[in-house]
């Protein structure tokens, strides 16, 4: 295993190569990838003796070579049809393959001093914001996906909503993956200001057209300003042989109010890290995640809450739904800091194991360094209350619609806690979709 | 409307029903009660259904069907209620979805035309106003959270809703205040008529007096020990069970004598 995971390691110092003398942006930024690249090639692999990865093995991914030049076609407008999101959005970015693809992008009317953008054009046009901001948090230091990343970091989107300045729609970020003569690679970086006093949401889509495999590394920063409110949503949907490890940093001022919300239905070895930190006095996070892997699939959870400053409120809520031989694991990490008094810190993961085959791993970890806090943590792996079924068939309702309405009502207390009701509404359309028996409970109501 | 015919039924391998017959027709009330342990619920439970216990020998015959080859759903449609001795909560399944689910479901079943959402929404307030009961419980997931005697009206609430023909009450009466009691009651009495039956498994002779049974059964060790009119349960608060198992040993002896 040890060679496998060298030669991976050369294959991506290789790749780095290449890429360095073609890529654009500031100094600085080429300086940043080049010390990235270097700490990912010292820190290596993660393996299971790693106490963050002791849930997932990483030697396949290792063992492959993906093509960070692979290209790709770009899909008709037509073929994103179906993805659109059905409701109103204040602009919509679409990433090909990790690329930005103006044409397919729809470019709305943005309010005053509001920037979408791809994060390559920022890096040249918007070179101030962007400075103050991007890899100022994610810590490619000690995480191998983020040095990775960060050495990688070209392209992706920029979101920037001035101080005050209230965005009533979402913003969309599409990211779709395409057939590609040889897998493909991409590390996407996405940066998101959201100014003191400020509201957004912004939702990461990721998508595949097609079955291929590829390597899908994602990393976002988001920073939410001074009393800013922010509804972060990431729905991944990749092929079902995707690799894809996605990484969402949060740094959060005074009175700040965040809302991370993750769906995770699709790709064959998921990792989902989120890792907010509660930085100012009064800060409030919410992490809030869906996951519901089936046969073939593995989804790793790692969250890392951090309170940082006093009076700050997180809660984390997870639910995993199991199928098939489908593989889950959340790992909630609540880390509250010496000067973090009066830290308020709640965990709570449910999972509903639907077949013997299923297996699910909960660990919960608190470290706590401050003496006035309060900090819970509860985790239930279970499966469908046979009790509640038989009562919905003592009324009349058939078992498969009795299963796929507690299947459905073990999710929903998930989806009842997103803000924007149309991207709730589109968000309950896909989990019944995904759910068994999920179509006659749609077409009941 | 029912016919219970020498059933034997098992859980676990121990029996507990040892022959019960009983026939109920249409337009009757007829209660059960017994001491702890005699077997009423699990009488309940053989007639709605639930899984674990085996019926050993006779027959259960409904509207002259055989009723237990039915699913519970099938039992359900066909017009049978339970009002059960404890409704289950179920957290993230609205009361207004499930309710219609079971609606449309038994409507279905009988060839008649499905309600929309605000056809049923419309009769869930028509009912829930008769029943003098608020409309809250319409907002929130079903029965969860819910203090015994609020889930006890919401099932007489669903009872109200989906009209059945046979309405099996399984001491639903147990742990009720009063007032609740006499909502429960006066539910129950709004749904007696010509066509529908009901039988009321109740350990307290209590609820007997707000819902006056035609017929009082006293089920013992298994078997239907007495039969008789009101008076038999306001004998059995004075007497207690005992008496009436005595009372039948003796007439049994007698009846050989």
């Amino acid at each position: 295993m040890t060679t496998i995971v060298k030669q991976g390691l050369r294959h991506y110092l290789e790749s780095f190569k290449r890429f360095e003398n073609g890529a654009g942006g500031p100094d600085w930024v080429r300086s940043v990838r080049r010390a990235a690249i270097e700490r990912m090639a010292e820190l290596g692999f993660p393996t299971a003796s790693d106490e963050d990865w002791r849930f997932t093995n990483l030697t396949s991914l290792a063992g492959k070579k993906f093509d960070l030049e692979a290209g790709g076609t770009e899909p008709a407008v037509l073929q994103l049809g179906g993805l659109a999101f059905p409701g109103d959005e204040a602009v919509r970015l679409v990433f090909v393959n990790g690329r930005f693809a103006p044409g397919l992008s729809k470019l709305g009317k943005l309010d005053k001093g509001v920037i979408v953008a791809s994060l390559a054009r920022a890096l040249s046009e918007l070179r101030e914001v962007v400075e103050a901001h991007l890899s100022r948090y994610l810590d490619y230091e000690s995480d191998f996906f983020s040095a990775l990343n960060t050495a990688f970091m070209e392209d992706g989107a920029f979101v920037y909503v001035p101080r005050g300045v209230v965005v009533e729609l979402p913003i969309h970020l599409l990211f779709v993956a395409t057939a590609t003569a040889e897998p493909a690679m991409s590390h996407p970086r996405n940066l998101i200001v959201v100014e003191d006093v400020a509201q957004a949401a912004v939702i990461e889509d990721y998508v595949a057209l097609g079955d291929q495999e590829y390597f899908s590394n994602v990393a976002t920063e988001l920073v939410a300003g001074e009393s800013s409110v922010v509804d972060h949503y990431l729905i991944e949907r990749e092929s079902a042989r995707a690799y894809s490890v996605g990484t969402l940093r949060v740094q959060q001022a005074r009175s700040s109010n965040v809302a991370s919300h993750t769906l995770l239905f699709g790709g064959a070895l998921v990792r989902n890290n989120v890792h907010p930190v509660l930085a100012g006095e009064g800060a409030e996070c919410l992490v809030n995640g869906l996951f519901m892997p089936a046969r073939g699939q593995h989804m790793d959870n790692f969250m890392r809450v951090e309170h940082a400053s006093p009076h700050c409120a997180s809660r984390q809520f997870y639910t995993g739904i199991l199928d098939g031989n489908g593989r889950g694991a959340f790992s909630g990490r609540i880390i509250v800091h010496k000067d973090a008094q009066k830290t308020d810190a709640k965990q709570t993961n449910r999972n509903l194991l639907l077949s013997n085959d299923a297996q699910m791993d909960s660990k919960p970890q608190l470290e706590i360094y401050a003496d006035d806090v309060k900090c819970t943590h509860g985790a239930t792996i279970g499966q469908l209350d046979e009790d509640a079924i038989f009562y919905l068939r003592a009324r009349g309702i058939p078992r498969e619609v009795a299963t796929a309405l507690l299947l459905y009502g073990f999710a929903a207390e998930n989806l009842e806690r997103m803000r924007l009701q149309s991207v709730r509404r589109y968000l309950e359309g896909i989990v019944l979709e995904r759910l068994p028996h999920g179509s006659i409970l749609r077409e009941l109501s | 409307m029912l016919e219970i015919k020498n059933l034997h039924a098992s859980v676990e391998g121990k029996e507990i029903l040892k022959g019960v017959n009983l026939k109920v027709g249409a337009g009757e009330v007829h209660s059960i009660m017994g001491p702890n342990g005699s077997g009423k619920s699990t009488l309940a439970s053989v007639l709605a259904g639930r899984d674990g216990y085996e019926v050993t020998a006779g027959q259960v015959l409904y509207k002259g069907k055989d009723l237990l080859e039915m699913e519970p759903e099938e039992r359900a449609c066909e017009g049978v209620f339970m009002a059960f001795q404890y409704p289950v909560e179920i957290p993230g399944v609205g009361s207004v979805q499930f309710l219609t689910a079971a609606l449309n479901a038994i409507r279905k079943h009988r060839g008649k035309e499905e309600y929309d959402a605000l056809e049923a929404l419309t009769l869930f307030r028509e009912k829930l106003k008769i029943l003098h009961m608020s409309d809250d419980l319409l907002g929130r997931s079903v029965n969860e959270g819910f203090s015994g005697g609020e889930k006890k009206k919401n099932e007489i609430f669903q009872m109200a809703v989906l009209e059945p023909s046979l309405a099996v009450l399984d001491e639903t009466d147990s742990g009720l205040d009063i007032d609740a009691l006499k909502v429960v009651a006066d539910g129950v009495n709004a749904l007696r008529g010509p066509k529908r039956a009901m039988l009321v498994i109740t350990h307290y002779q209590r609820l007997l007096n707000y819902i006056v049974p035609d017929y009082v059964h006293v089920l013992v060790d298994g078997r239907i020990v007495k039969t008789g009119d009101k008076e038999l349960a306001l004998h059995l608060e004075e007497h207690g069970y005992t008496w009436a198992g005595e009372r039948a040993l003796a007439d049994a002896a007698g009846s050989k004598a």
